[in-house]
Order: C-alpha cells, then structure tokens, then sequence
C-alpha cells in the first residue's frame, strides 16, 4: 500500500531544498517516521544529514517530530505513526527546536 | 580594467561584495543561504568562478555550497564528512577523553591548480580533502592519527582546524593549525604529519612549551617565501623561517599581542598586518579604538593604521578568517568585524573607509582579484 504523506518542513531547509511549502513524499507500507524520513531524503538529497545524522539516522539534536498535536520526537523511528498521517489529514512537522532567547 | 570580489561569511548568511580596480563603489549582492552561519567562502586560484562556501547550523548541520558561475548561483555538494575508520578520543574541556565528533566546516582551502580539488579543515580537528568539486570527501586521518590525536583539546570556540595554506613551490607540502593544538606540516601530501611548535611558549597550558596544546588562532604566508610562516597565537604574534620548525616572537611594540587575523601584503612578503585585541577576556579593541597595526620588517616594529577606522567607543572583534589582500598593483586590505562592518584600504591600510556598516557579525573575508 502506497501512502502520500504531507510533511512541513522549517523555513531553513525549505530554503535549502528550494520548496514553497508543504510537500508530499510517497511512502511504501507502514508509515513511521524512519520510512517518512526515508522517502523525504530521497526526494530531497540535499536534506540528508540535516535532519538526522546521516550514518546513525538519529534525529539530530535540535530537531523535533510534531504531528496530531503531539510531540513524536521520541517515538521509536520504526513505530507506526498517527493513522490521521498515513492517511494524508495531518502533517508530519519536522521543527527546529526552540532554542535560545 | 581589474575587479575585486570580496567573500563574506557571517552569522546569517553571505555576501559578494564587488568594486572594479579604483574599490571606491561597492556592490552588494546578498544575503546567500539568510539565516545559515556561512564560516568560510573560497574561490579557486585555478578558476574564479568557482567559489565554495561552508553553510552551517547548530540545528541543521553541515551543508557545502559550490558556485561555477562567480557566486550568482549556488549548488548543494555533498556534506558527507566521515572520519577514517574509529575516530578516538580528544581531550575534552575537563581533561577527560571524548570522542571525535564532527560539528562543521571552519576553512575551505581550494587547491592552487584545480578547480575540483580542495580541503576543508574542520571541527572536531580533521583535514578532508575532496577531488570532484566537493561530490566526495575523504579525510587526510594521518593528521589525527600521528600521535598526539587525543591529547588535543578544545579552544573556547570548539577544536577546529581553521587554517590551511599550500605550498605554492611543493605540492606535497601543507600547513595546518587547530585550537588548541597548534600547528602541523605534512611534506608528502598529507599521509604523514608532525607539530611544528618549536619556540612557541604558552603560560595557559601545564608546560608552556609542549609539543601540542597551543591555542594558535591563524598562520598566513607570502607565496613568495613558502618557508617563512607568521601566526597570531592566543597571546604572542610569531614567525618561522623554517617552514614551521621553529618559532620566534615578533610582537615587538604591539600594544597588546593578543588577537585573531594575520596577514602579509600581496607584493612586499616582509609586511603584516594583524588586529590586537585587548585581552582572552575581553575580546576587543584597546580603548574602544579599532587599530590595524602593520610591520614592514617582518614584525617586532609595528605602527597603527587608524586613519578611518574608529577611534572611539568601538568594542567588536576581528575574527581569525577575516582579514584578506587583493593582488592589485596597490594592495588592497580587507577586514570585517563582529559588528558586522566590512573596512577597506585600497592603499596597503594608509586609509580605511567601511564598504558595509550593517552587516550580521562577519566570520569572515577573502577577495578574488580578477582581470
């Protein structure tokens, strides 16, 4: 099964991987976030290791997953995120942490 | 009729700075990358239109930008910068053992022949070297692996090698710098190294004359004298003319032998130029007065430069890579400021006047002599 999954992306790799806003990434099977990322970096080559270091595929530290008014920062990369993502009804946020005054 | 191009690094983003030959009327093309610290820009000896740059973030990491077309557009290279095989431990603030750990790209140094070949000096302390344009990295790990790798400590700004410069005369035979380990020579391109710290002496480490562990904040050299190598230490400014072997001081009457930059004018390789900042804890200016100080012996006597510069209530600093020299028959002196002021001399530094006034903190400056 296909999924079309909608991810935002920060304003500084939007710039960086030349998008206007939101994007759809095409998912094979279960949709969690290590196959969202996946698909993402795929699509954009130019966002590996900005996201998640590019050998361990651990989130880098000032980056946060929000989706579905939840903070999935911590979720395990292989657990199945929200259906309301799959489904395409809600974003999948990656964030740049607040961080600073 | 010659133009200069000046690079320009700073907190959020880059800038391309052009003038023709007279660098009275200054273009300003930017920000490239807004928002991403920019450490380093370079073009490459062998082709001006290519031009890298060192796009970084504390969220987003590391990014390589590569230009073919003199800075108007920009293309993403790869940010693949893996160390050699298990990368060890360094010493960490603390003193205790830390793993290496790749940060960011301080200095881009493109080769002086090809276009495609260039290094990049990093933090944590590695030299990379790519020879397709920046599509691959390999690092050169016989630096970090020679010996003294984990006894090397951080500076206050991470443990970066900043420094780079090529031996114009011997292609084998390069020159690095870290914070704070010091300095090193490989003489077979980059598979074998050793500190070069003969003669420096620094009071903040538990035996002032250590083989490594000097804080040295910049080394420049005059292609001409590929032997004789000046630094600006943590607190001492230096000389070599024995291509690194050993080190004698040559501050001389400086006011205060603290600072960043150092750099030699394009025609005449016995005159300097540095920046001296107050102390290690006050990163400024003495007296609030911005004052380039130049020796034309070689160091130990110096004069101060301040006609247009600020002599009064002026409290940036000059960081390590932001001071450069064109090649124009007149040399033309270059530096940017944490205020983000970009100041020109297109008289060797007889007289100064600002470029920009307003830019974000500069991290730093190169120019490009074109014809």
């Amino acid at each position: 099964m296909t999924s079309m999954i909608l991810v935002e992306l920060p304003a500084s790799l939007r710039l960086l991987a030349g998008i206007r806003h939101e994007v759809r990434v095409s998912v094979d099977g279960a949709v969690t976030q290590r196959a969202v990322l996946d698909a993402l970096e795929t699509s954009y080559p130019v966002l590996q290791g900005t996201i998640r270091d590019r050998r361990s595929k651990l989130r880098r530290p000032f980056i946060r997953f929000f989706a579905c008014q939840q903070d999935l920062s911590h979720m395990p990369p292989d657990d199945l995120l929200p259906e309301a993502i799959g489904m395409g009804r809600e974003a999948f946020l990656v964030v740049g942490a607040i961080a600073g005054g | 009729m010659s133009q200069v191009r000046l690079l320009v690094g700073t907190r959020k983003g880059a800038f391309v700075l052009t003038a023709d030959g007279a660098r009275k009327d200054w273009s300003v093309a930017g920000p490239h990358f807004p928002g991403w610290e920019i450490y380093h820009l370079k073009g490459s000896p062998a082709d001006a239109n290519r031009i890298y740059a060192s796009q970084t973030s504390g969220w987003f990491g590391q990014v390589i930008q590569r230009s073919d077309d003199g800075g108007l557009t920009w293309n993403a290279v790869s940010n693949n910068f893996q160390y050699d095989g298990v990368p060890g431990t360094h010493q960490w603030y603390d003193g205790t053992p830390h793993p290496w750990e790749f940060k960011r790209v301080w200095h881009i140094e493109p080769s002086l022949t090809c276009p495609d070949t260039l290094y990049v000096g990093v933090e944590d302390a590695a030299l990379f070297q790519s020879r397709d344009g920046g599509q691959n990295w390999q690092e050169l790990s016989g630096l970090r692996n020679h010996g003294t790798g984990p006894r090397w400590q951080p500076g206050a700004g991470g443990m970066c090698l900043h420094s780079v410069i090529l031996d114009p005369t011997n292609p084998d035979r390069i020159f690095i710098a870290i914070s704070a380990a010091g300095a090193f020579r490989t003489d077979d391109g980059g598979r074998s190294w050793k500190p070069i710290n003969r003669g420096l002496h620094s009071l903040y480490i538990p035996d002032p004359t250590a083989e490594v562990g000097h804080c040295v904040h910049h080394i420049a050299m005059h292609p001409s004298r590929p032997g004789t190598l000046f630094m600006q230490k943590h607190w001492d400014v230096m000389r070599s003319d024995d291509a690194g072997d050993t080190w004698h001081e040559v501050s001389g009457n400086l006011p205060s032998d603290f600072g960043f930059v150092i750099d030699v004018h394009a025609h005449e390789p016995e005159t300097l130029y540095v920046v001296p900042i107050k102390s290690d804890s006050e990163h400024f200016p003495i007296d609030g007065q911005l004052r380039v100080y130049r020796s034309r012996s070689g160091g130990n006597d110096w004069e101060p430069l301040t006609n247009g510069l600020p002599q009064r209530d002026c409290y940036v600093n000059v960081l390590r890579d932001a001071m450069a020299v064109d090649s124009l028959d007149a040399c033309g002196v270059y530096f940017g400021t944490t205020g983000g002021q970009v100041y020109a001399s297109a008289d060797s530094g007889d007289t100064w006047r600002p470029i920009v006034r307003d830019l974000p903190a500069v991290l730093s400056v190169e120019v490009q002599t074109l014809p």
